[in-house]
């Protein structure tokens, strides 16, 4: 069920609305003014260097932390007052989950099932995060991975509308990333919408229908990963394995911006069919080239030019799932 | 509030204590250490008598040996006459011994007896041993009595005969055990709710829990209910095993139970509220053994309130676990129901206080 949604002009389809957020502790501003939505059943991906109001915005929407102005809803619902009708409908797992040592991931799952009056088939849902083989192990034995995939799996007894997952596969290896994509692409499926905080801007490119970038405590940028690549991205180039009498040859020719660097020539192709050009140029100049590839800037590539140096969290995943 | 989740959250917590060995180890194993230890300090008091070497330096007179077989007779000291070694002295000799505490008869006891002429006795104590020296004191000043009325062919009017406070079958085990339950109705939930809040709040348990629909009052209930189990077990087991082991007489009566529910309740909201004031779990421990530590010496536990000054008495009245382990002594003991209302009553006054303002400062949110 999706509750009606309208906030400052928010469509009545959208899961969450957000309008001129602000939080302060005391004179800093760690959110500063900021609007968004998520529509129902989509993925929207909050990306932002540490320190840049991300956490904050995120606990703000879990009803986890008050703020200091403007409209908030999520399934319709304030997260501060109606923090414990909220908790019912959605499913947090928490940047560095943590949770009670002596205590095997089966029966968190029962006890969880209690509390939120629920029959969750446990079996299913660590199955489902790939953590059946740890099913009766104590959660202080778990590996930093396996804690989150609890965090995971518990996140969805509740069988939530809205899933706030705060860097969900931070620390985990390849195959239980791929594991817990799974289970967001399953979610989405299912007509859920999910809140992804993440490090790994490739995840995000991969899994979100929307980004947002976040810094300093405001939105920088916001739409598909494409849209943001093509709006704020480099032109795509063609990189070619040659010495620079062939970038002096091709601005010649052809009047195009050549870097030579590093034994390769990149060609900026304002238009598609510009590589085409720049392979004819080539085969006629009679000079020597080698392999070459069309580069396009990812959304690290854009990141990392809009804000600046990510923080050292940034990892390169495997984005070939 | 809902029971069910009141009952799961109790389940829970129960199951990680249980495989938690310190938490098993501070709630059950350490009362049953403490009775144990006790059981045996106090195994044999009140059944020997004193020890009290004597020097009888008047060769063994009629007099002098009537008056040692009269110290004997009285049962609290046991007569072991000595010969010192040339030079000696009686004092130096019991410090070489370590005894604490002798006797001199001074050479020409029985003639002075016989002649009406003025003779003392000499007792030489150790006055860090105020319990030998006092029983001793106390059979050497009564057969003295004894003597002179003799001497005057007299007879005393008045007689003291003795009974103990409560039943003249209680130990000084019997009398201990109010205390040591006190003891172990304070430390299980002072400490572990003291490092469970401060720690689940660093941690972000507290905010873990903020997303499920449990309540902090239906935790908080569910903690109070296993220190209410906890401390019963422990409080029966103690008594068992003090009557089992050491002969104890005392039983747990139907008047002690709101003792074992009301302490826990007081002291998990104290420790709660003691782990929600500390901004660091580290800062926690240092407010929880600052609050915990006077409570647990001064409170009556191990010393009676009345053996300490005027000043540190009025002290002791301003602690809560006063209160329980005077009502538990009223109803243990001494069968005063009456007075033991009014401890429950000052009891239940307090823990309310503390179950309020813990409710009050115990946030599981953040603004």
């Amino acid at each position: 069920m999706l509750a009606a949604s309208r906030v400052g002009g928010g469509s009545r389809l959208d899961a969450i609305t957000v309008r001129g957020l602000e939080k302060a502790y005391g004179p800093v501003k760690a959110v500063n003014g900021i609007d968004f939505s998520v529509p129902a059943g989509t993925v929207f991906a909050f990306l932002g260097p540490n320190g840049a109001g991300k956490t904050t915005t995120t606990e703000v929407l879990e009803g986890l932390r008050n703020r200091t102005g403007g409209d908030v809803r999520v399934l319709g619902l304030d997260p501060w007052t109606d923090g414990a009708a909220l908790h019912r409908r959605i499913g947090v797992i928490p940047q560095d989950f943590r949770f009670f040592e002596k205590i095997h991931p089966r029966e968190a799952i029962e006890y969880y099932g209690v509390l939120f009056n629920v029959k969750p088939d446990a079996m299913a849902l660590l199955e489902q995060v790939k953590l059946t083989d740890k099913a009766d192990a104590m959660y202080e034995t778990l590996s930093g991975g396996q804690k989150q995939k609890l965090g995971l799996a518990l996140s969805l007894v509740s069988n939530p509308e809205v899933c706030f997952l705060d860097e969900p596969t931070t620390g985990l290896d390849p195959q239980a990333r791929r594991a817990i994509w799974d289970v967001i692409r399953a979610l989405k499926a299912s007509g859920r919408t999910v809140f992804l905080t993440t490090h790994y801007l490739e995840e995000a490119a991969l899994l979100a229908d929307t980004v947002a970038i976040i810094d300093h405590g405001k939105i920088i940028v916001r739409g598909t990963p494409d849209e943001i690549i093509r709006q704020h991205g480099r032109p795509d180039r063609i990189s070619v394995e040659a010495g620079p009498e062939v970038a002096r040859y091709l601005q010649t020719k052809l009047g195009m911006t050549a870097v030579a660097a590093n034994h390769h020539v990149d060609v900026e192709l304002p238009e598609k069919t510009d590589a085409l050009r720049v392979l004819q140029a080539l085969e006629q100049s009679g000079l020597t080239w080698g392999r070459f590839s069309v580069i396009r800037d990812t959304l690290e590539d854009v990141f990392v030019r809009m804000v600046g140096k990510m923080d050292e969290g940034v990892v390169h995943p495997e984005a070939s799932a | 509030m809902n029971g069910r989740r009141v009952v799961a959250d109790f389940l829970v917590f129960a199951r990680g204590y249980f495989r938690s060995p310190i938490g098993l180890f501070f709630s059950l194993v350490f009362p049953i250490i403490l009775i144990i230890l006790f059981g045996v300090i106090f195994q044999n008091s009140g059944q020997s008598a004193v020890n009290l070497p004597v020097v009888n330096m008047d060769h063994n007179s009629a007099a002098s040996l009537s008056f040692l077989s009269a110290l004997n007779n009285t049962s609290v000291v046991k007569v072991q006459v000595v010969t010192l070694p040339a030079g000696m002295s009686l004092s130096t000799w019991l410090g070489n011994q370590g005894d604490p505490v002798g006797l001199i008869v001074p050479s020409g006891f029985g003639a002075d007896f016989q002649g009406h002429t003025n003779v003392s006795v000499t007792v030489i104590t150790d006055p860090s041993d105020a319990f030998s020296s006092g029983v001793v004191l106390g059979a050497v000043q009564g057969v003295t009595n004894q003597f002179n009325f003799e001497a005057l062919h007299g007879a005393p009017f008045v007689s003291v005969q003795t009974a103990t406070v409560g039943s003249a079958s209680f130990t000084e085990l019997d009398y201990l055990v109010p205390g040591l339950i006190g003891f172990s109705i304070l430390t299980s939930p002072m400490f572990s709710m003291v490092e469970i809040t401060s720690t689940y709040r660093k941690e972000g348990l507290f905010r873990q829990l903020t997303l499920t629909p449990l309540t902090r009052s239906e935790w908080l209930l569910a903690k109070i209910l296993w220190y209410v189990v906890i401390t019963g077990i422990a409080a029966c087991l103690m008594v068992f095993i003090g009557a089992e082991a050491f002969n104890i007489h005392i039983v747990l009566s139907v008047y002690s139970i709101p003792f074992l529910i009301i302490g826990p309740l007081m002291f998990v909201s104290l420790g709660m509220l003691a782990g929600s004031i500390s901004r660091t779990p580290e800062t926690a421990a240092i407010v929880g053994n600052v609050v915990t530590f006077p409570m647990m010496f001064l409170s009556g536990t191990f010393f009676p309130v009345s053996s300490f000054s005027p000043g540190l008495q009025d002290f002791a009245h301003v602690l809560p676990l006063y209160y329980i382990i005077d009502g538990l002594d009223q109803t243990m003991l001494f069968g005063n129901t009456g007075r033991a209302l009014i401890d429950l009553a000052v009891c239940i006054v307090i823990a309310l206080v503390f179950f309020i303002a813990a409710v009050i400062t115990f946030k599981w949110r953040e603004e």
